[in-house]
């Protein structure tokens, strides 16, 4: 029988979830998640700072490039907690960036950005098409060598925090092979940003033209190795989504179970019904579900074989489990359930963007059938 | 107790499998029942009599039990690791369920020193079989009801009334019996005894009762001025039902203590994924099917949810909002998760779901439509699903009562 994975708790990830969850509820009161939803940058400069002298974007990179040299999966204790919040901010997209480099960037492109992120210097990836493909390799744009440096075509769509980012990695063909490439956001103009209207309100995303923009030769990363790190941010990023999802599930749920004691119909609180009452217990029983999935993905995240089993599981689970509860929550709210004002819409809103980002659980059920039968 | 040498523990686990490797035979000729809950027959009942016995005798049964009562005094570690190697070489299921799993942890923490010399030993060597008799005819999921009546005269209580689904209640040699002492409490709980109660003594009788399986399996049970030593009472009289319910947490698993081994053959997923490998759709292995693909990857989705979160009580950070949680939701979730992935399976055996157990031409001696229906036993019995959704909405979500 196939390893399938195992729960594993580090003390390096008890710490982080006792100081993350503090953080978290600290600096992201829903209050503050709305406000900064209608916001421009669309989330809190200040916030994100303290983010980084927390140390947190440096936990999964090498001490050797300003890192703690920690596992992504003590990074997961943190996303769940941020999802928990709605904590708006690039803090997943520039950890996925780093991750990228650390996978397939040269010697130099990790000399040189790797300590800028570890420090807070935010980043993004850019890997997405016009097809919205799950497969990271269906890729269109290019990059073609000129005198001395590259030029790119094409245009790359739903990338996170392209404003905010002062670095973005972009998959492109390089000789019809899937490669990728390291942008300064100086070489690229306001125009080359389109912001996109999304779903999930608290994030910001982008379409990208990448057409005439220019980078030097060094800035292609390894082309030895892109196939397997577009393999790997595929999993790293469905790993920190179901980390988000999680916190979101958690939260979709107490929000229910706040209104479902206090709102009375027939002179008892609602949640006294069972038609209420079980829903909420199936949602509940389903979360408790993902999480374990979740934190046994991030024990197993790097054992071949067994972390993308690990992985696809818990993503399949987040799917189900947030995407029940936050349908749930908008039904067991009534008439405000249906309005702008109640929270529940938001965590709905997020997970049909998890789901639509890295595949949703069919996608990774087709995925786990090749690997399991 | 301070943790195990490991040099011991890995001697004791290997002395184990090799034990279990030689003497486990889950094949006497007959089919063996997957759950104590589903003994139906006197062949049955023996054989697995006989098997508790003996490996209670080899030592891997009540190992962490205090050696004075039967047991061996071992850390918990030694008992999960022969409990782990009787697993691994598919033993039969332990018969004397509700003695090593409730009963006896029940003594072991609140029973007197008499109670403890007198039962524990003879609970581990099968040489007494223990029934619980808590439901009755009227009352079964309201089970602060119940009205079986008990009245005080000299060192006995005079029983009369009657108890239903009593498992083993024909072999049973005690009862664990609630009973009412005052009728006239304002609260219903306030009226309740839990007295261990003797089974072969005028009085009792019991009727069995004919399972959906076709099987005779629990029995209604009957008491008519049955006189039962008042020695048997746990607790003070009137406070049955915080006994009773201390058992129930025996039961479902949010207590510890139990004997070890287990009473029930677990499901296995694994199982049902190669039985859709062996039946045919179209000529190729069901398995290939799109539709039933799918729903294998939900089942062992499923299966692996119930072994992490089982895994994750051991770690106490990840049960910080819901200390509770895990433990309270297991019966709910382990108990339907069994029903489906065995109704499933019928569906995979296609033409042949339609035999059942005893026809040569069933898929697997007509094991997954027997399992199936047997199914209901821990859906039911122990407290409903829906009663669970009520525990687990109001004990840990803390939703208000209905
Ligand atoms: C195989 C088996 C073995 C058993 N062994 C024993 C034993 O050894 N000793 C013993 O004492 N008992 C035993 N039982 C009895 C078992 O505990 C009861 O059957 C169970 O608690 C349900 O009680 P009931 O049968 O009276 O059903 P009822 O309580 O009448 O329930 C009927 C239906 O109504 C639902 N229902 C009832 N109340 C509520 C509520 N408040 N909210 C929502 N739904 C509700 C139930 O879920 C069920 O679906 C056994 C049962 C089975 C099936």
């Amino acid at each position: 029988m196939q390893d399938i994975g195992r729960m594993g708790f580090s003390e390096a990830q008890g710490d982080l979830l006792e100081s993350a969850t503090a953080f978290c509820a600290d600096v992201s009161p829903v209050a503050r998640v709305r406000a900064l939803m209608t916001d421009d940058l669309g989330h809190d400069p200040a916030v994100w700072r303290q983010i980084g002298e927390l140390g947190w974007l440096a936990i999964a990179i090498p001490e050797a490039f300003g890192g703690l040299g920690l596992e992504l999966g003590d990074v997961v204790p943190v996303v769940e907690q941020m999802g928990r919040r709605l904590l708006a901010g690039p803090y997943v997209s520039t950890t996925l960036a780093a991750q990228a480099l650390i996978a397939g960037g040269t010697d130099a492109q990790r000399a040189e950005v790797l300590p800028q992120l570890a420090a807070g210097t935010p980043a993004t990836l850019a890997l997405m098409e016009g097809a919205a493909d799950w497969d990271l390799e269906a890729i269109t744009a290019t990059v073609t060598a000129g005198a001395g440096n590259l030029t790119l075509a094409g245009t790359k769509i739903l990338v996170e925090n392209a404003d905010a980012a002062r670095w973005i990695i972009a998959s492109v063909l390089h000789e019809r092979q899937p490669a990728l490439v390291l942008i300064d956001r100086v070489s690229v103009a306001e125009t080359a940003l389109r912001r996109e209207t999304i779903i999930d309100e608290t994030r910001r995303a982008f379409s990208l033209t990448l057409d005439g923009i220019t980078v030097p030769a060094s800035a292609l990363l390894d082309p030895a190795r892109a196939a397997a790190t577009l393999a790997h941010l595929h999993l790293a990023a469905n790993l920190l989504a179901c980390a988000e999802m999680c916190g979101g599930t958690q939260a979709a749920i107490d929000d229910t179970l706040d209104y479902a004691k206090t709102r009375i119909q027939f002179g008892k609180p609602i949640g006294t019904y069972q038609g209420v009452k079980h829903p909420i217990v199936a949602a509940y029983v389903r979360y408790e579900q993902a999480r374990s999935h979740l934190y046994s993905a991030a024990h197993c995240f790097n054992e071949q074989g067994t972390g993308e089993i690990a992985v696809r599981m818990a993503k399949a689970e987040a799917d189900a489990a947030f995407s029940f509860a936050a349908d749930r929550a908008i039904q067991f709210h009534g008439g405000f359930g249906f309005t702008y004002d109640c929270d529940a819409q938001l965590y709905r809103r997020r997970a049909i963007w998890h789901a639509a980002q890295g595949g949703d659980r069919a996608f990774h059920k087709k995925k786990l059938a090749e690997l399991l039968f | 107790m301070t943790a195990p040498d490991p040099k011991d523990l890995a001697e004791y686990a290997a002395d184990a499998d090799a034990w279990f490797l030689a003497n486990v035979n889950s094949d006497p000729g007959f089919m063996l029942p997957l759950t104590f809950m589903e003994v139906g027959t006197d062949r049955q009942f023996d054989f697995l009599r006989e098997w508790q016995a003996r490996v209670h005798a080899a030592g891997y049964l009540g190992a962490a039990w205090p050696k004075e009562y039967g047991g061996r005094g071992l850390h918990p570690d030694f008992q999960a690791a022969a409990t782990a190697a009787m697993r691994k070489h598919n033993g039969p299921i332990m018969l004397n369920a509700i003695g090593l799993n409730w009963t006896g942890p029940l003594l072991l923490d609140i029973g007197t020193e008499d109670h403890k010399q007198r039962y524990l030993k003879r609970i581990l060597s099968a040489e007494d079989i223990w029934c619980q008799g808590f439901s009755e005819p009227e009352h079964g999921s309201d089970l602060g009801n119940a009205q079986t009546r008990a009245v005080r005269d000299g060192e006995a209580y005079i029983v009369n009334g009657s108890k239903i689904w009593t498992t083993l209640g024909h072999y049973a040699d005690y009862m664990i019996l609630l009973c009412r002492t005052d009728p006239a409490s304002t609260r219903k709980y306030d009226g309740l005894s839990f007295i261990l109660t003797p089974m072969k003594i005028p009085g009792v009788t019991t009727t069995p009762i004919r399972k959906l399986t076709g099987e005779h399996g629990f029995t209604q049970t009957f008491f008519a001025d049955a006189r039962v030593p008042a020695d048997g009472l746990m607790g003070k009289e009137g406070e049955g039902w915080k006994v009773a319910m201390r058992t129930l947490e025996y039961e479902r698993g949010a207590r510890g203590g139990q004997a070890g081994g287990y009473v029930q053959t677990p499901t296995n997923a694994w199982a049902v994924l190669d039985l859709a490998r062996r039946m045919q759709r179209g000529g190729k292995p069901a398995l290939d099917d799109p539709d039933i693909r799918s729903q294998m990857v939900d089942f062992i989705l499923e299966i692996q949810s119930l072994e992490l979160c089982r895994q994750r009580i051991a770690v106490p950070a990840l049960n910080t909002d819901h200390p509770a949680g895990l433990p309270l939701s297991s019966k709910l979730m382990t108990t339907e998760f069994v029903r489906r992935i065995n109704e499933f399976a019928i569906t995979l055996t296609g033409g042949q779901g339609a035999y059942y157990a005893g026809d040569p031409n069933a898929v697997d001696y007509g094991f997954w439509t027997r399992a199936y229906l047997n199914a209901f036993s821990a859906t039911i019995g122990g407290g409903t699903t829906q009663i669970q959704h009520n525990i687990v909405g109001e004990h840990v979500l803390g939703l208000p009562k209905g």
